[in-house]
């Protein structure tokens, strides 16, 4: 760890960066922005930004429910509880019983009171308040280990499944007439989304987690032609927006998540505004 | 005249019956269909020619057989289907290149890092095939549906299958790309001598092309040369020509049908 300090205060003599507390939120964001960033251009293209957001709600239930049945880690209990609750989602939606919207908002609701009201008990819920906007100064050099695990293997899981889900997502039943699992890559990509979010969650918030992973994609989307020049944008303005928001809220003594979803928003008006010259 | 006693290799259907949920969608559906022949469905909507394609396809349970035989009327155990489907349900702004979008069944490696040099040759050799070298680059969502079609067909005959199916979109293809289409269809049916099953909507076009014409409504009505379909019954209830009379009229350079409405009970126009 010592060594990576010592590289970011070489690299970077800033004063924002001398922090020790800041160093480990630059190290977290640098993790975990790319693989929002590509996550999220499947996300967006895919019309799925409510359900990340959703996803992102269910994040209170899971911590209650941890906290009901006695799990001691926040963050199993609502990697387990977002898991379940992607794919639940996703098979109502697969069956068509209701349009995908209705059945969003119908999961979204009851896992934010079902949150709301565990977490509530006794007046207490002053104490989970962070959970809503996060606090990404808070992380712990062993949370930077899981990061870069969670880089590591969802990028890889990402590049093993993205051409079957890209193919599965123009056309399913031409997908598998050339031998794709549609059913699950699908699977598979809402557990990774909830995977990522849930990861995210703690240092970002419930309230701009799916800010995060739609605004970079959308915007990088104005930007880009190809399924290339795509991911490229929208990992750079993840990375971007997450550097800029960090150092801006240290600047101004605000809350680093919400500088950082107003950079990706700067950055999706900016990319609205030259997307004429690009298409 | 149906076909039963053939020498040729052939998708042999035999007898096929789809029931969902109760309901009959199709009823001992026996045809073949040949190598090196295009075989065209037809029928009105309903009928269940997008019940026979998904089940031909693998995705529907079916009662009856499927068969893939050669000439010697042996099995087959492998059947590889290429499928262009009628439309594509995706985002129109989606920023994935034809190439992205044919790289990504070509090859393993994620699209998003790129696309190598020797895919993107195959890609360029695939899209030559259907005159659609120009594509290469053109997001997908730019392409008008009769660029999207040979986008599809050229996918669905690299690597060549057996069975080529093929879903016509029922609008956004003009009728000279559709011409060009079956152009195309028609050269690899010679070159590759595969099967190919095409649902057609343009009665003039398939008059044209097809080399055996099934009318399908549940079950097979009837089966045979374009001519002698047409000529059938089957053919003039199926489409309400019955009291009126079909003329074939030259029509830029295509030759159509188009209904004569008189009071001429003569059955048949050309047939």
């Amino acid at each position: 760890m010592e060594l990576i300090y010592t590289i970011i205060d070489a690299i970077l003599p800033i004063e924002a960066l001398s922090f020790t507390f800041m160093k480990n939120a630059f190290l977290a964001i640098l993790l975990l922005t790319p693989l929002l960033g590509l996550l999220g251009t499947m996300a967006v293209n895919q019309q799925m930004a409510f359900f990340s957001d959703a996803l992102g709600h269910s994040a209170l239930t899971g911590i209650g429910l941890g906290i009901v049945l006695g799990v001691s880690s926040d963050l199993l209990a609502m990697l387990v509880f977002g898991v379940i609750w992607a794919l639940l989602i996703s098979r109502i939606k697969q069956t068509g019983a209701a349009s995908t919207d209705t059945v969003i908002s119908v999961f979204s609701s009851t896992s934010i009171a079902a949150g709301l009201l565990i977490l509530s008990r006794g007046g207490g819920f002053a104490k989970y308040s962070t959970l809503l906007v996060g606090d990404v100064l808070a992380v712990t050099p062993n949370d930077l280990a899981y990061l870069l695990i969670a880089l590591i293997a969802g990028t890889a899981l990402w590049a093993a499944m993205y051409n079957h889900l890209l193919l599965g997502s123009v056309n399913a039943s031409l997908a598998r007439t050339r031998s794709v699992h549609t059913r699950a890559v699908e699977c598979l990509f809402v557990v990774l989304v909830a995977v990522a979010v849930m990861l995210a969650i703690k240092w970002v918030g419930v309230m701009l987690i799916n800010a995060l992973l739609i605004l970079p994609a959308v915007a990088g989307r104005n930007l880009a032609r190809s399924s290339r020049s795509h991911a490229a944008w929208s990992i750079g303005i993840a990375m971007f927006s997450g550097i800029a928001g960090l150092l801006s809220a240290y600047a101004w003594d605000t809350s680093a998540g919400a500088a950082i979803v107003l950079y990706a928003a700067a950055c999706y008006f900016v990319s609205l505004s030259l997307r004429r010259f690009i298409k | 005249m149906p076909n039963q006693v053939c020498s040729l290799c052939r998708i042999a259907l035999d007898k096929v019956n789809v029931v969902r949920g109760g309901q009959t969608l199709l009823q001992d559906v026996s045809m073949h269909i040949h190598c090196g022949q295009l075989t065209v469905l037809i029928g009105q909507n309903g009928a269940g020619k997008t019940t026979l394609i998904r089940a031909l396809l693998g995705e529907l349970p079916h009662g009856g057989a499927i068969r893939h035989v050669d000439d010697h009327g042996r099995n087959i155990p492998r059947l590889r289907t290429g499928y262009v489907p009628q439309h594509l349900d995706f985002d129109k702004e989606m920023p994935v290149t034809v190439e992205d979008f044919m790289a990504a069944a070509f090859t393993r490696r994620p699209v998003w890092t790129g696309v190598s040099k020797r895919t993107r040759e195959k890609v360029r050799a695939a899209l030559a095939d259907v005159n659609g070298e120009d594509l290469l680059k053109r997001p997908l969502g730019r392409c008008s549906g009769g660029e999207l079609q040979r986008v599809l067909l050229a996918l669905a005959i690299s690597p060549a299958p057996d069975l080529l199916v093929l879903d016509e979109p029922v609008s956004g293809v003009d009728q000279n790309g559709l011409k060009m289409f079956l152009d195309t269809v028609t050269r690899l049916k010679e070159q590759h001598h595969m099967a190919i099953l095409l649902v057609s909507h343009d009665l003039n076009l398939v008059r044209q092309y097809a080399d055996h014409v099934v009318l399908l409504d549940k079950t097979v009505q009837v089966q045979g040369p374009p001519d002698y379909v047409y000529a059938s019954p089957e053919f003039q209830k199926a489409f309400a020509v019955g009291a009126r009379n079909l003329t074939s009229t030259r029509h830029h350079g295509v030759e159509r049908w188009t209904p004569r409405v008189t009071s001429d009970p003569q059955e048949g126009g050309e047939g």
